[in-house]
């Protein structure tokens, strides 16, 4: 296993090592809190000489993604970074790179959208856009986000696969807590990357090609959709190689979910971000007291890890799902709409309940936790479940 | 690269080029965008003084010229604007409804 450095770091100054040393040709990125000390920190890099990254500062997010489609579709090597409101800007172009199949890489700060007007935590922005094609990571801590970040790399560039790839990190909490994070030396993840050869360049003189079609009605818009879902599903096996192989690499395991406690569990929470640490931390406590509980992680959220899913909450007596992003009228958050999809096959119905918590940065306290698992507790004891979504923690009439 | 796209109605979804790439340049002779027109041109020859106006101005170059000479419409990409009878100074040129007997036409 190659040697590694162990860095007191933020999420952000290490996602940017990341992009440094997976040797990007271009990256196009407007700052946005909690974002901005990753290009800062990459926009350093690029001063100092230690990358030979083109790098475009551009006027918004709606230009930095247009720079990055252009330049993908040239053939280069292309990252980025948002957040939020910008991740919200980018939304059309969202689409249009992963419809012209260009696998650019952006990692993205989880940040609630306005209004009113918020810049913390909450999965609004990344939730927003679980449509736009992008195969998409999570990471709970600072050192996912740097592993992640290589991962996807890899991944989106995967000629089986050619779909943007996004690497999400919560807001302030993974992007700016000092954390404890390995990183790998340049040789070895530049390796592991590899060169990116694009196969239809529009630089490429000698064999010069079209990129932004066009196609109307009674054209192959909808095969486009179809091949475009291929793609995706292909990801998922694409993902775990890339994983398997990375986790050999670094000694650090990696699996689409990651799953706490579940050997035994009679009830688990589903999380995804980095209230998972949370999760386990009252569950160990909880352990402690003889109950039988678990925590599952979601770790890749697109492609959704619905089979992974059902496996692991098989047979539990009650599953709660914690919801970062609201989807007003929906019957849960997101997570939660898709889990309870994911165990919809199932012989014997395992009853669901949904949270939603911390929107905007709302504190996530460990007691919070404690009491979605005495709910949880309650349910498999024959207790009939919340009526509803619950506001995990929300000032409500009593 | 040679693009065959003659059987294009019944590619199944596998064979598109991923991306709506389209790999071979300069194709667009090929792609025919005269469907939509609902009224053609047609010229009549004795009154045309092949002043070439109309070849100049045709937003499709949809005017077939030889030997400096106007024979004929590209009516696989003449989208019918009417822009050449239009500007035709000596009215050579008039706009027929399509799916109706041309001027001169028997
Ligand atoms: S009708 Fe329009 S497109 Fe057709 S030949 Fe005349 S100018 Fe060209
Ligand atoms: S503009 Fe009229 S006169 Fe001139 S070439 Fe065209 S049809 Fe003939």
């Amino acid at each position: 296993m190659p040697e590694q450095k162990t860095l007191a770091t933020t999420g952000n100054l290490v996602v940017a090592e990341a992009m440094r040393q997976c040797k990007p040709d271009v990256v196009a990125a407007y700052p946005i809190t909690p974002q901005t000390t990753i290009v800062e920190e990459f926009a350093g890099f690029v001063a100092k000489g230690k990358t030979d990254c083109e790098y475009v500062t551009v006027e918004s997010e709606h230009s930095a993604m247009s720079t990055c489609i252009g330049a993908s579709a040239a053939g280069a090597r292309v990252m980025t970074a948002t957040s939020s409101q910008g991740l919200a800007l980018m939304w059309e172009e969202l689409h249009i790179a992963s419809g012209m199949r260009l696998p650019i890489v952006m990692a993205n700060a989880n940040r609630a959208l306005s209004a009113p007007i918020n810049i913390h935590c909450d999965h609004g922005d990344i939730m927003g856009a679980r449509d736009a094609g992008w195969v998409t990571y999570f990471a709970e801590t600072a050192q996912e986000a740097y592993d992640n970040t290589i991962m996807a790399l890899r991944v989106a560039e995967h000629p089986d696969v050619l779909l943007p790839a996004i690497s999400a990190l919560d807001g302030f909490i993974t992007t700016h807590s000092i954390d404890r994070v390995c990183v790998m030396d340049d040789a070895t993840v530049a390796d592991f990357v590899g060169d990116y050869e694009s196969a239809s360049a529009l630089l490429d003189t000698d064999d010069p090609v079209l990129h932004g079609s066009f196609s109307g009605l009674g054209g192959p818009f909808f095969e486009f959709k179809r091949q475009q879902r291929e793609a995706m599903e292909g990801a998922r096996a694409v993902i775990k190689e890339v994983g398997a192989e990375y986790s050999e690499l670094s000694g650090r395991p990696f699996d689409v979910i990651e799953t706490w406690g579940m050997e035994d569990a009679e009830t688990a929470v589903v999380v995804i971000g980095s209230t998972a640490g949370n999760a386990r931390h009252v569950a160990r406590e909880l352990r402690a007291n003889g109950r039988k509980v678990g925590v599952v992680k979601v770790r890749v959220w697109r492609p959704f890890p619905y089979a992974e899913l059902a496996a692991a909450l098989k047979g539990l007596k009650a599953v709660a799902v914690l919801d970062r992003a609201e989807s007003f009228g929906a019957e849960g958050g997101p997570l939660f709409t898709e889990v309870r999809g994911a165990l919809y096959d199932l012989e014997t119905r395992v009853p669901v309940v949904g949270y939603i918590y911390g929107l905007g940065g709302a504190d996530v306290r460990l007691e919070l936790i404690e009491r979605v698992y005495d709910d949880l507790s309650d349910i498999a004891a024959g207790s009939a479940a919340p009526a509803g979504l619950v506001y995990l923690g929300a000032r409500e009439e009593a | 690269m040679k693009w065959d796209i003659s059987e294009m109605g019944s590619w199944t979804y596998g064979q598109f080029p991923p991306g709506a790439i389209i790999p071979e340049a300069g194709n667009s002779n090929d792609y025919i965008t005269g469907g939509w027109r609902s009224e053609r041109p047609w010229r009549d020859d004795a009154t045309c003084t092949q002043c070439l106006l109309c070849w100049i101005v045709c937003p499709d170059s949809s005017i077939n010229v030889a030997d400096e000479k106007v024979t004929s419409f590209d009516l696989d990409h003449c989208k019918g604007c009417g822009i050449c009878a239009q500007v035709c100074p000596v009215d050579a040129i008039e706009m027929v409804p399509e799916g109706c007997e041309l001027p001169g036409v028997k």
